[in-house]
């Protein structure tokens, strides 16, 4: 596994791309889409059959995820300035866990990715254009599987899960609707419709989400597997 | 880069940027009490300064956490939210904003640090341009000796330490500074920097300083509709002026 890699765009100054071995496996999608289940499944299969993994994801930096926790919980965040926070979470676990374990020749499973933090901020009128430049840091993932599942579907995995939808992977701060049912469906739409958007720009590899987990399991191994016996 | 005035805000900002020690906050403090004096709608914003990100920087320096690209970012947040959350809402309503250091301060450190610059301009493009931005141009020297004599315990990122310049807070800090004046001089032009000489006493800088802002902003649009209570002694002097404005109105 030795194929280099390459950044987006400028990249992180001082590091060289071609340096950078390992694979980057990003599984996208929203929640209730199985994700975590998923790729509990991945680092299972993956560490059995002797790969080394690391795990990242969003808001799980040591730099900034606390305070963006308690940002987001008193509705004081504008749209730039969640861009920008969230782009600094993503920075921070880039260069302390992601690039080193990618140099070290690990998997990195990436529980989402820039490509939700794009999304979110074109749903909130960011230009992406701009987007494209702050997340030009980011390397180019060997693989990106994007979960997708109907919103009814989505609801009905959230409300059986929790009883409840989420604030946030509602858009409640965007007003789209005064209750949070209609907020979550409108909000899920736009996010599949910004994806699609991107797809433009990015590969994503889609997987049927709507099956079950064991089938979508399957092809993610199927997959998987391919892209590690490549080289 | 359009400036407030030429985005249609009814406010205008006024930004300082220098070196450290080069006396830029010092003007920035005494313009500010002059146009409160002067009953205008003004309103005061510090580089690094907002209450939703200081922990996670204060946090990232002291356990000098911070890349060049993190350090980057998260400032950027931090103007970000003033922005929106002050800046932009005060120059709708017609205040003068003041800023001790704007983008153009990322724009110096970010490179010198090793930030590609059309990355940092292009994170900050959200940003209008100030309608006036005076730089302190102290001489290096000058800035170093107020800097050091005040200070004499270095912060890491303030010495520019993990660029590894050299071992030496000192040292490390004089290349450190030494390189983001080049990158302030090199911008100069394109925006329009008004350079002040910081070598001049503080309060004939002042002068200048003042002089330039009633030139350039026609500050009588930006007075409160009630004046804020004067201490007695300036009274009689906005009284007065006040006579001024109504002759001049008369014969305008």
């Amino acid at each position: 596994m030795n194929q280099s890699h390459r950044f987006y765009g400028h990249g992180i100054p001082r590091v060289n791309a071609g340096d950078l071995g390992g694979k980057l496996i990003v599984v996208e999608g929203a929640d209730g889409s199985g994700r975590s289940t998923q790729i509990a499944e991945l680092v299972n299969w993956l560490e059995t059959s002797g790969h080394a993994t690391v795990q990242v994801g969003l808001k799980r930096s040591t730099l900034v995820s606390e305070e963006l926790e308690r940002a987001q919980e008193g509705n004081v965040l504008s749209r730039t300035t969640l861009a920008l926070f969230y782009a600094t979470d993503f920075a921070d676990q880039l260069e302390n866990l992601i690039l080193p374990a990618l140099k070290s020749g690990f998997i990195v499973l990436a529980d989402r990715y820039i490509y939700t933090l794009m999304a979110r901020d074109m749903v909130r009128g960011m230009d992406e254009a701009w987007l494209k430049n702050l997340y030009g840091i980011a390397p180019e993932p060997d693989a990106v599987f994007y979960l997708s599942v109907e919103p009814q579907e989505l609801v009905q995995r959230n409300l059986s899960k929790t009883a409840t939808l989420d604030y946030w992977e509602s858009g409640m701060d965007l007003g789209l609707s005064r209750n949070v049912f209609d907020s979550f469906l409108k909000y899920q739409t736009a996010m599949g419709a910004a994806f699609r958007q991107l797809e433009k720009s990015y590969h994503f590899d889609i997987i049927d989400a709507n099956r079950s987990v064991n089938a979508v399991t399957k092809e993610l191994r199927q997959k998987i597997g391919e892209l590690l016996q490549e080289n | 880069m359009k400036t407030f005035a030429e985005s249609q805000f009814p406010g205008r900002l006024i930004a300082v940027e220098g070196l450290d020690g080069s006396g830029k906050s010092t003007q920035i403090y005494l313009l500010k009490r002059w146009l409160e004096a002067e009953g205008i709608k003004v309103y005061f914003s510090e580089w690094n300064s907002s209450e939703l990100v200081k922990s996670a920087t204060s946090k990232g320096k002291k356990r000098e956490l911070l890349t060049p690209t993190t350090f980057s970012l998260i400032h950027a947040t931090d103007f970000a939210d003033r922005y929106e959350r002050h800046l932009v809402p005060l120059l709708r309503a017609g205040y003068i904003v003041l800023c001790d250091r704007y983008v153009f301060t990322a724009f110096a450190r970010d490179v010198t640090r090793g930030c590609p610059p059309d990355w940092v301009r292009g994170n900050y493009s959200f940003a209008c341009a100030p309608d006036l931005t005076m730089f302190f141009k102290a001489d290096l020297d000058v800035s170093l000796r107020r800097i050091l004599e005040g200070r004499p315990k270095l912060k890491f990122f303030e010495a520019g330490m993990d660029l590894r310049l050299s071992n030496d807070p000192y040292e490390s800090f004089q290349i450190f500074q030494g390189r983001i004046l080049e990158q302030y001089l090199a911008m100069t032009k394109e925006f329009h920097f008004v350079i002040i000489d910081a070598n001049e006493p503080v309060e004939k800088q002042q002068v200048i300083v003042r002089r330039l802002v009633s030139d350039r902003i026609e500050l009588k649009k930006f007075k409160r509709r009630s004046p804020l209570p004067l201490p007695p002694a300036l009274r009689q002097v906005r009284k007065e002026r006040e006579e001024e404005d109504k002759e001049e109105d008369k014969t305008a």
